[in-house]
């Protein structure tokens, strides 16, 4: 079994100028391992040009239950979107 | 990583597309989803309940009912553990392929069922169990895979009859499971239905040919459909009045068809394409039934299908064998590579 080999999380970049999305998790003794195994279990078919392994613990994220606190310091603040001011018309290239 | 299917075009088979079509479908269904917005709910449970209803995904680390937890751990192991025990079957057979190419399409295929298992595992992993615990209930016996890898295969014409019925039978099962309210789950089933599109079709191929041969050919292709036709249908599980986690995982979106409904769907599937084959479906009673549009056919023996289940089928002591002794005897390469991990590890330690 795996005991003792931890878990890591797999991220894939599909074609060069794309970024590496995450595609699953697996259990490897090290890093080296790992990356073996990210590309045997998930490129069988060339899904990837780049794999990056990272070890699941080291990944801190934010808590589901916090999401509207956490966020919401962004929602009242429309006037970062460009479609928030008025452009008057002839004003080209703006 | 989703995106392409490098097989397609290779296999040329007249069905199959439609079942990819339905996989990018549901990958774009759940694309959709997540654009949509969740109506109130403040309190979690009421938040779970939102999300479903719009048909958006849960994610790991969002709240859930705890049945819904356990139900697909469950669920997503049991099917975990089918992968990993459906290698054998397959595997009996590698070494004796009829050619170089067609071993090369075996081990590729028996390698996919391994990575099918482990998107598995890591999906259910992330309902908070780990996979030592999962290795275990297998090997104890105390979870169970699908009754179908406990038949034997007795020709090479099985890996036809497998992957035509056994494995187009699992897509009709599965293409469902893509639409799945557990993100993990359904990512990884769009992952391995595109995966096993190959799989149907490479048996079909297998069938194909053998039914253009010779006449023992043939006769052997015929066999192998008599023997695999009623196991494959009792794939879909115990008729709808009788199964037991159905209700509540519909209500949940964890399956979105009944049992009944998807074996209709699989036997109107076959009925079209052993026409196309040349070969028999082994039911007298399978006709068309103009006024259902679909097929009327015999039900599989559901008593035997138990029993199966039960640990009495032809193979469920030699596959539960097989399985325990891989484990044992990869004990020591597991040991091996943790081992050396640890002094890696120690080494660089000590030059920092």
């Amino acid at each position: 079994m795996s005991e003792g080999w931890p878990l890591w999380e797999v991220f894939i970049r599909a074609r060069r100028g794309l970024s590496h999305t995450h595609a699953g998790s697996l259990h490897a003794p090290d890093a080296e391992l790992a990356l073996r195994n990210a590309r045997d279990l998930y490129t069988r078919r060339q899904e990837g040009v780049s794999i990056w392994v990272v070890p699941a613990t080291a990944i801190t994220a934010s808590s589901p239950d916090e999401k509207d606190a956490f966020f919401d310091p962004a929602a009242d603040k429309v006037y970062r979107h460009p479609t928030f001011y008025q452009v008057p018309d002839g004003a080209a290239h703006l | 990583m989703l995106g392409g299917c490098n097989i397609c075009g290779v296999y040329g088979t007249p069905d199959g597309s439609d079942l990819l079509d339905q996989v990018a479908a549901a990958e774009q269904a759940l694309r959709d989803a997540s654009a949509r917005t969740v109506g109130p709910g403040d309190e979690r449970a009421e938040y779970f309940d939102a999300v479903i209803e719009a048909d958006q995904k849960i994610e790991p680390r969002d709240w859930m009912p705890e049945k819904y937890r356990s139900g697909l751990i469950r669920q997503i192991a049991q099917h975990a553990h089918s992968e990993i025990i459906g290698m054998q079957p397959e595997a009996n057979w590698i070494s004796r392929a009829p050619s170089l190419k067609r071993k090369a399409i075996l081990l590729a295929k028996v390698q996919d069922e391994a990575g099918h298992g482990l998107y598995l595992y890591a999906a259910a992993e992330t309902l908070g169990v780990d996979r030592s615990t999962l290795v275990d209930l297998l090997l104890e016996g105390r979870q169970k895979y699908s009754s179908i890898f406990n038949y034997p295969t007795l020709s090479w014409a099985d890996m036809g009859a497998i992957g035509w019925l056994v494995d187009g039978a699992a897509i009709v099962n599965q293409v469902p499971l893509c639409r799945c309210s557990y993100g993990p789950y359904a990512r990884a089933m769009i992952r391995i239905c595109k995966e096993e599109s190959f799989h149907q079709r490479q048996g079909f191929e297998i069938l194909h040919t053998l039914a253009r041969g010779t006449e023992a050919q043939k006769a052997m292709a015929q066999d192998a459909v008599d023997r695999w036709w009623y196991p494959s249908l009792a794939m879909f599980g115990p008729p709808d009045a009788h199964s037991t986690h159905s209700a509540q995982s519909t209500a949940w979106k964890i399956k979105r068809f009944s049992n009944d409904d998807l074996r209709q769907q699989f036997v109107d599937m076959c009925a079209q394409q052993s026409g196309v084959l040349g070969l028999t479906l082994p039911d007298p009673a399978l006709r068309w039934n103009p006024e259902r549009g679909s097929y009327d056919y015999t039900r599989p023996d559901y008593d035997e299908l138990a029993r199966v289940i039960r640990g009495d089928g032809p193979c469920n002591r030699q596959r539960m064998a097989n399985r325990r002794q891989a484990h044992e005897d990869g004990a020591w390469v597991r040991e091996a590579a943790a081992a050396h991990a640890a002094k890696k590890r120690g080494r660089e330690l000590s030059h920092v």
